[in-house]
């Protein structure tokens, strides 16, 4: 830590970055911090480059500090991180689809988001045009007697987000699992680099649309961060009421479609019930079913009159009702729990290996909550336990869901009770005639998303990264159908509920 | 669970009464639909749902309309798991150029007669994404469309209208 600071004071001038610095830093450091990132020291937050440089941002639990690190990578590679921390390989092949950067010794160089279908190579760095022809590309090999292969999607079943899965099975037993991504990339950081700042917070409220408030928060903390305002005491928790709301429809929802995946359609019935009733009191308060576009950076869209925050109060009293009938459902049908118990377990190391966050690094053993560990406002005022378990199965992560259900209630009355009066919204100037970077980090209903940014003279977004929590969740579903027959998947997949849009970005 | 199945014989149906048709969806299929459907299918359309780049966000309303408030089968709708079965494409999102073979392929493994339904306002415009190196935009630069229906994302009673549309147009 000292040498990274003794860095940052003899390194040339970085546009100062908030609340957390970046550092430019020399091969050396950066090596050392790939070596702290392997032996468990710090998790990885996120990696990625802007062309010129690779940052690099990670979260070291004994000071539950941040830091980000950029190396210059001008001569067009990097040392790689992923070689000695592998949850970095997926975010290094990213990179090098977008900006042409080549992670120095990484052991997987296959192109990631490209499939080569843009018309064009690095759309992010010098951009060569291609004919837009299929790449081909190798999956890993498996050798083995009697091994058969089972190639799905990427239009899957059901109504689900695309993706490919291939599958290599010994019988019905599943011995690899290797996903195949990219499908839905929309090039969000491209169409973000010279947008408006009110342009650049709708497309992050459309990088994954099931946590539409969770990344809006997350770009206008950084943007709040990055212009050194901070949004009225009422506006941040107008923002935790919103996005406890969304915590709570989401686990609804899928505490039933995984129950659903085990073929038991009453508990989906039930909580699609729940989901709907939240999603109806969310459009009657603040608009929107789903709440996109409700926060903007300087505060929210909407304020909270009493009667709607009494129609919230009489909300929770039916899921207070509710939520112990539906525990008591899942817990005594033991055909269910025949099928959730002892499926799809994915072990403590991994998810503390590869940071993983949210309900699946909880129910793992991982107990990392941004909410908690980085403590932004309004949650440090707020008393809530974090849901946890170290079975690691299919049933521990419906049960850390039921636990999260539990706090959310509890907070979104805890909330409502302590709501401050007064403004929603602070006038901002963007445009300061500096260089200007802000970061975030904030817990969704999936994990923790990262939010990096940089606003340029003009007020404009000079660049934006956004991590979704499943960058670092995907890996470990392949590590967690590994053993399981293949007919457990769809209940496995859906315990983790991994998005591809956020990730696909 | 005896609790919640003596509640599902006693209480009431939760179920809303069904919109009205959207008008403007009516006249957007003209006669597209004419009476093939109704003459070659019945009132019942299987619905196979794509998503060809969504944000997730349609899929979340998309799957809405299976709740017991909006309960889509009583009016012969169902979703099925292969294009093979469908009479009906649901297509979302602003069609990747990833995607984009995916989709025609799947619209080719879809038998004739058949109907595409753009969901949301990218598959309308591309919405927000419209611009990208990545995306091709409108479903109806890749396949043909029968009916929009706008919205980010349109909400279960706006999939409703659009989709009773499409029933009440075959029976035209």
């Amino acid at each position: 830590m000292d040498l990274l600071r003794k860095e940052a004071l003899a390194s040339p001038a970085v546009p100062a970055c908030r609340p957390w610095p970046r550092m430019a830093v020399d091969q050396a450091t950066w090596r050392a911090t790939i070596n702290q990132l392997a032996a468990g020291e710090c998790d990885l937050l996120s990696l990625w480059s802007d062309g010129a440089q690779v940052h690099l941002a990670a979260f070291r639990p004994s000071d539950a500090s941040v830091q980000i690190l950029s190396l210059d990578c001008a001569g067009g590679s990097y040392p790689s991180v992923g070689r000695a921390h592998p949850s970095a390989l997926r975010l290094e092949r990213a990179t090098f689809d977008l900006y042409g950067v080549v992670a120095e010794g990484s052991s997987d160089t296959r192109r990631w988001l490209d499939h080569g279908r843009w018309g064009v190579r690095r759309p992010g760095g010098a951009g060569e045009a291609t004919a837009g022809a299929a790449d081909p590309y190798t999956f890993l090999p498996v050798e083995g007697e009697g091994l058969h292969q089972i190639p799905v999607g990427p239009v899957h079943a059901g109504v689900i987000e695309p993706g490919h899965f291939r599958f290599t099975a010994n019988g019905e037993v599943v011995v690899r699992l290797e996903e195949r991504l990219g499908f839905v990339h929309k090039g969000v950081g491209q169409l973000m680099s010279g947008a408006s700042i009110e342009g650049a917070a709708k497309l992050a409220g459309r990088v994954s649309g099931d946590s539409t408030v969770a990344y809006a928060i997350a770009f206008a903390q950084a943007v709040e961060a990055a212009l050194e305002i901070s949004a009225p005491p009422r506006a941040v928790y107008l923002r935790a009421l919103m996005a406890e709301l969304e915590r709570l429809a989401n686990h609804f929802g899928d505490i039933g479609a995984i129950c659903n995946d085990a073929s038991f359609a009453l508990m989906q019935a039930q909580c699609a019930l729940v989901r709907e009733k939240i999603l109806r009191a969310s459009k009657a308060c603040f608009g929107h079913r789903l709440m996109m576009d409700c926060v903007s950076p300087g505060g929210v869209a909407h304020d909270l009159s009493a009667d709607k925050a009494a129609c919230l109060g009489e909300l929770l009293d039916w899921i207070r009702l509710m939520t112990p009938r539906l525990i008591a459902l899942f817990g005594d049908t033991t055909s269910l729990q025949d099928r959730t118990v002892g499926t799809g377990i994915l072990n403590t190391s991994l998810a503390r290996q590869f940071g993983c966050g949210g309900v699946i690094g909880r129910a793992s053993g991982r107990e990392f909550d941004a909410r908690k560990a980085i403590g932004y406002a309004p949650y440090p005022d707020l008393s809530f336990a974090v849901g946890g378990s170290r079975d690691g199965d299919v049933d521990a992560r419906v049960w850390v869901r039921f636990d999260e259900v539990s706090a959310s209630t509890e907070l979104v009355t805890q909330i409502l009770e302590r709501m401050p009066h007064g403004p929603i919204n602070v006038e901002f100037q963007a445009r300061t005639g500096a260089v200007r970077e802000g970061a975030a980090l904030v817990e969704g209903f999936r994990g923790d998303i990262f939010a990096f940014l940089r606003i340029g003279e003009d007020g404009t977004i000079e660049s934006c990264h956004l991590r979704d929590p499943s960058w670092f969740q995907w890996p470990l579903l392949e590590a967690a159908i590994k053993g399981n027959i293949v007919a457990d998947f769809p209940l496995c997949n859906k315990s983790f509920n991994c998005s591809y849009s956020g990730h696909d970005l | 669970m005896q609790k919640f199945l003596f509640q599902g014989l006693l209480r009431r149906a939760l179920t809303e009464p069904a919109p009205e048709p959207d008008a403007a969806a009516v006249a957007e299929l003209g006669y597209t639909l004419g009476r093939t459907a109704n003459r070659k299918l019945g009132r019942s359309l299987s619905i196979r749902e794509v998503d060809a780049g969504s944000c997730n966000g349609c899929e979340l309303e998309i799957h809405a309309l299976n709740n017991a408030y909006y309960d889509m089968e009583r009016f012969g709708l169902r979703f099925v798991a292969s294009p093979r079965h469908a009479d009906v494409l649901l297509v979302t999102g602003p069609v990747t150029k990833n995607m984009r073979e995916a989709l025609e392929r799947t619209y080719n493994a879809t038998p004739d007669p058949k109907w595409v339904v753009a969901v949301g306002d990218c598959a309308f415009n591309g919405g927000v994404f419209a611009e990208s190196y990545a995306c091709v935009g409108a479903v109806a630069e890749v396949i043909p469309v029968d009916l929009h229906i706008r919205g980010c994302p349109p909400d279960p009673v706006a999939l409703l209208k659009g989709l009773i549309a499409l029933v009440e147009g075959s029976e035209r």
